[in-house]
This record gives C-alpha cells, structure tokens and sequence, in this order.
C-alpha cells in the first residue's frame, strides 16, 4: 500500500512528463482495443455473411469441382441420387449447377460463371424467389451489375457451349439485382433457375455442388465429397490472422514507444532519487522492497494510463461500436466479404488481455532499471554519490 | 396403277432427294476447291479495334484439317510466336518466356491475338459432308455473282455451330459467305471471302472477314499474299520440336 501511495506521489510529482508517458500509453491502449475490435467485428460479420449467403452449413461438391480452377467446371457435374433429390425437396440441401459462359455487354465479350439455383431453396439468402416469379429472368448482384452497367429489366446476351460442346445463345432479362458482402456469389455471376440450365447444357438432374442447411451434415457418396464450414471458410481466417499481425505492427510501435518512454523515466529516477533510495534502506526496507516500489510506479502508470484512455476511448470505441465504421468503397472489390460498414466488437477476452499486456508490459519495463536498486551502497546513496 | 404411284411417290419425294444430292454435290465441289493435301501461305491479319487497328504476318504450313504449323513473323512483339495443331490439340510457343503451352479447356474460347476468331474455331476439323446434312435453300446474287445457298445442319450433336447456312458461288463453288447459328438460332458469327483467284487449277478465296456477330466491332480481316498447294513439307515441321527451332 505504502509502494502505491509512493509511485502515486511521484508520478503526480513529476508532473508533464508522466502525463506524456500515460497519454502515449493510453494511445497504444485504445488502439490496440480499436483494432482488433474492428478485425473481429470483420471477422464476424463475414463469417456470418459467408455462411448465410454462400456456403450454409458446409457444401458437397463434386469430386472434379475447384473452384481455383476454371479447367474443371467444365466435368465437374453428377446426377442428383434420389435421396439427395429428397433433401433438397426437403430444404436441406441446395444443389448448384455451375457453367462457364461468355457474357456481350454493349458488345464487350466478357468471361461469366451461369449458375443454377432452385428458385425455392431457403438454404441461401440469395433472393431466389424473383426466380420464381420471373422464371425466364436471371438475377445478379451488385458488383455484377456496376461491372456490366445492367440495371433490372435490361437484356444481356449470354453464349455458352452445351454439354456436348454446341454454341448456344440467349438474350436474358435481368429479372432483378441483390445487395450482398459476399463478392463470391456476386462478381461475374449470373444465377437462373437450375432446371432452366440443366436444360439449356442438357445435362437434365445434374449439379456442381450442393449447399447443406446451416447444422445439417449430409452424408458422402461418391462423386461428392463433404467440405466443412472449417475447410470453407480457411482463406477468410487466414485473411483476418494477417490483418491481425499487420495491425499488430502499428500498434507495437506505439506500445515500444510508450515503454521506452516509462523506460527512461525509470532510469532517470533512479539516477536523481539516490537520496531517496538510500533512505528507504537506512529506514529499514529491503533492497527488495525498494525495488518494488519503483515497479510499482511503472505498473501505476499503465493504470493511470488504462484510466486515461477509458474516459476518451470509452465513448469514442461506444460509438465505432453503434454506428458503425465506414468501410472504404474500393474494399468491396477486394473479392473477401466485407460491408459497407464495420461493426467493432469489444469481447471481454480482447478487453481483459489488452489491459493485463499494457500492465505487465509496464511493470518488465519499470522493473529492468530498478535492478540496480540492489547494487547501491546505502551510505553513499544518502550522500548522494554518484554510482 | 402400280406405275403412277411409284411415279407419284417419286414427284413428291424427288425435290428434297434433288435437293439433298444436290447440296452434297456442291459442298464436294467447295471441298474440291478448298481442302488439298498439304498447303502452305503466307498471310496479313488485320485486327481492328475500337481506336485502332493492327496487322500480324505470319507464315503457315498445313496436311489437310489435321495438322497445322504457324510461325507469326511481325509485329516484333508477336514475331517468334508458334502455333502447332495436332489433331483436336494446341500448343503455342512464345519466345519471350521460351515456354510452350497447351491451349486447352476454356482457353479454346479466348480469341487469337486479340482478333474475331477464337482458337476453338481452328479445331474442328471434320469434313462438313460428315457432319452436316445439307440442302439447297435458295438461289442469290451475291456481288454480282450467282450463289447457291446451302443450309447445314448438323447430324452430329458434338459440333460447335449447330446450324451453317454458306453462299457459294454457283461457277466456281467457292464459299462467299457464310453464317454461323447457335443452336438457339442466334447469329454468331459471319465470314465473308472475297478475292477468289484461279491458283494450281483450282479457285480459292484470297480474302476473309471474320466477324464476331455478338462482339462490337468490324471484324478481322485475313488476306493470303501466296499460297501454294502440294508441296513438299517435311514431317518434322509437325512436332513439339519445331516449335522451339
């Protein structure tokens, strides 16, 4: 209690220069509570996009199928078994027959993935019910529609080889555009209903792959192979752990900063306070026991500093959190989920985990100087000799 | 009695059986005209783009529809380039990577050098009296010369064009224009041959406008500055080798 009341006194003592030591600290606390918020509240919504609008409770795909690689949609389709025919009348399973194609907008030839959906299935967000009310119509998203200048109601030419390699054309209306963060579904896609393709490609009952409801695994038989929500959503994570380290670069910075700062604080303390030092042990304390009180100090100004960036962080990390942060428009393009607005989310692991590494980072920082402490000679200390 | 009906039986059926013989006939003549045994040509494409145009040189030596060499000698940037088609497969040599690669899957749709046509047009080669069922259509004044219009249509379903329908010009059956459909009737493609000249014995189109029909843009212009038909080519122009030589 004595060490508190001490490094309390002499931080207050010192006056500008540990309100600048506690404003920096604060600053790297904050900023790493911002960031990493912002990453999981990222990683949050994209993961809960990615399942509600591409890929549900996991996919069966057909064994050809990688979507990495265009060479393989061309064989990568099977007929339905019976019971997978059951399930998805059953609204478990959403069978998607994809097919490559040549898009002509305003006479520009460009390279589109046809994609054939139930117009019923509930299993995806995708709005397929203006499928059903438009069954000669075909829906795209946004990205699409901006990319191809296609607004509703206009007419694309589509050309495409049949499954027996004949060129086919068609001119299809665009029955209507979704808004969604999942650029997967969306960029250089255009969904029909899936009976409507299979009988264009003449390929009558057949699909690429299947959609499972959200807790619904469904069983393997050869062609289609199971891929896990894990194994789907791999490249999002990956994304988001890099985010996190590059993040993490800015704000180590910030924190290197502010421990160097408490560093040479510590350090000129020691030298000037001798005196002080040599007293504490002529009254009797321990060596140990100074040196507590000046790690002590260190440990106080992470908590003054935790104290600081609660009362401006607080209301400023409340309000990112409510109303959002405006995602640049270019970051949709990237071709990862993300909104137009992210939503920080504070969990109590990210909350308790900054403010125990600000604390312990302090305390090694305050603790390394004092070490000398237990080499001072006490009696030249109270001299104020210099050692 | 048992005369007139054969007789009449004949009247109604002979127009298309006429027809059909017919449409073979011509398309055996075209095919007289334009396939030999080996040819090799030298040649001018002209791309042309929406602000501006380009024209690629280049040199080929062909055996039939099966195989194929093509060497393009200017611009610099495309000089170098090889072509080698070996039955239904492609493989391209580039001499700024020294590498070849094989054009294949959804590669055949891109188009070559920037130009109308696309690789997977220079791979089918199966006569098109095989493949098609032919009849005469119609008669037209193309140019100021008589063609026959003959309308294809595939017997086979494993064709790229489901429905051809070729203006042949009725002295010297040599194709003048031609129109490719989709199976859904759509117009794709259009390709007109102009410059027909008398070459070793036999007519044959110097000139051809390819014209992507669904593709803005006024097409690609293929002009043959020589041709020689039957020569001798050696069989080892033919080969993977070739290309890095």
């Amino acid at each position: 209690m004595i060490a508190i009341q001490l490094a309390l006194k002499n931080i207050l003592g010192a006056g500008w220069r540990s309100l600048l030591n506690i404003a920096v600290l604060s600053l790297a606390f904050v900023i790493i509570l911002w960031h990493n918020g912002t990453i999981d509240g990222w990683n949050q919504q994209a993961r809960k996009d990615t399942q509600e609008w591409e890929i549900g409770g996991g996919q069966l795909w057909h064994s050809a199928y990688d979507p990495l690689d265009p060479l393989s949609i061309q064989d990568a389709h099977a007929p339905l078994s019976a019971d997978m025919t059951r399930l998805a009348g059953q609204g478990q399973l959403a069978p998607i027959l994809a097919v490559q194609a040549s898009a002509f907008p305003q006479g520009r030839m460009q390279g589109v993935l046809l994609k054939g959906i139930d117009p019923e299935q509930k299993v995806l967000k995708i709005p397929t019910e203006i499928l059903q009310k438009n069954p000669d119509g075909a829906l795209i998203g946004k990205r699409m529609a901006q990319a191809l200048k296609l607004k509703t109601g206009d007419a694309l030419l589509v050309r495409w080889r049949d499954s027996q390699g004949a060129f086919d054309a068609l001119e299809l209306n665009i029955a209507g555009i979704f808004d969604c963060n999942v650029p997967s579904i969306d960029a250089g896609q255009i969904w029909l209903p899936i009976e409507r393709l299979q009988t264009m490609m003449n390929l009558p009952g057949e699909a690429t792959l299947m959609v499972a409801a959200s807790g619904f695994r469904p069983a393997e038989t050869s062609p289609w192979v199971f891929q896990s929500e894990d194994v789907l959503l791999a490249d999002l994570n990956t994304i988001i752990q890099s985010k996190k380290g590059s993040g993490a670069v800015l704000y180590g910075l910030l924190m290197i900063i502010a421990l160097l700062a408490i560093f040479d604080t510590q350090v000129l303390s020691i030298f000037r306070r001798q005196r002080e030092i040599g007293t504490y042990i002529a009254l009797g304390m321990t060596r140990r026991q100074v040196i507590g009180i000046f790690t002590v100090e260190g440990s106080v100004y992470s908590i003054l500093a935790i104290v600081l960036g609660a009362l401006y962080g607080g209301p400023f990390l409340w309000y990112l959190a409510k109303y959002g942060w405006a995602m640049p428009t270019g970051g949709q393009d990237m071709g990862i989920s993300i909104s137009d607005r992210i939503y920080p989310v504070y969990g109590t692991g990210l909350v308790l985990g900054t403010i125990i590494l600000v604390v312990i980072a302090a305390t090694v920082v305050s603790f390394l100087p004092a070490r000398k402490i237990a080499r001072l000679n006490p009696t030249d200390a109270i001299k104020g000799k210099i050692q | 009695m048992k005369i007139i009906f054969i007789f009449t039986l004949f009247l109604l059926l002979s127009p298309a059986l006429v027809q059909q013989n017919d449409a073979n006939a011509i398309l055996r003549k075209v095919e007289q005209n334009m396939s030999s045994d080996n040819r090799v040509f030298e040649s001018e494409m002209t791309i042309r783009g929406k602000r501006n145009s380009r024209t690629i040189t280049s040199r080929s030596y062909s055996v039939g529809d099966k195989k194929s060499f093509t060497e393009y000698l200017s611009p610099a940037r495309e000089a170098g380039t090889k072509m080698l088609k070996l039955e239904n497969q492609l493989w391209i040599y580039s001499p700024s990577t020294d590498r070849t690669i094989q054009i294949s899957g959804h590669l055949l749709r891109q188009s070559v050098m920037g130009s109308d046509l696309s690789y997977e047009d220079m791979m089918d080669d199966r006569k098109i009296t095989d493949v098609y069922s032919a009849k005469v259509a119609g008669e037209e004044t193309l140019d100021g010369r008589k063609t026959w219009v003959l309308e294809l249509t595939a017997k086979v379903a494993d064709l790229a064009y489901h429905r051809r329908k070729m203006w042949v010009d009725a002295e010297r059956y040599v194709p003048l224009k031609e129109e490719l459909y989709a199976k859904s009737g759509q117009l794709l493609k259009r390709t007109t041959l102009s410059n027909v000249q008398k070459i070793q014995g036999r007519w044959f189109p110097l000139n051809v406008v390819y014209k992507d029909m669904l593709k803005a843009g006024e097409g690609t212009e293929f002009k043959m500055t020589s041709v020689k038909f039957n020569q001798d080519i050696p069989a080892s122009m033919f080969t993977k080798a070739a290309l890095k030589q």
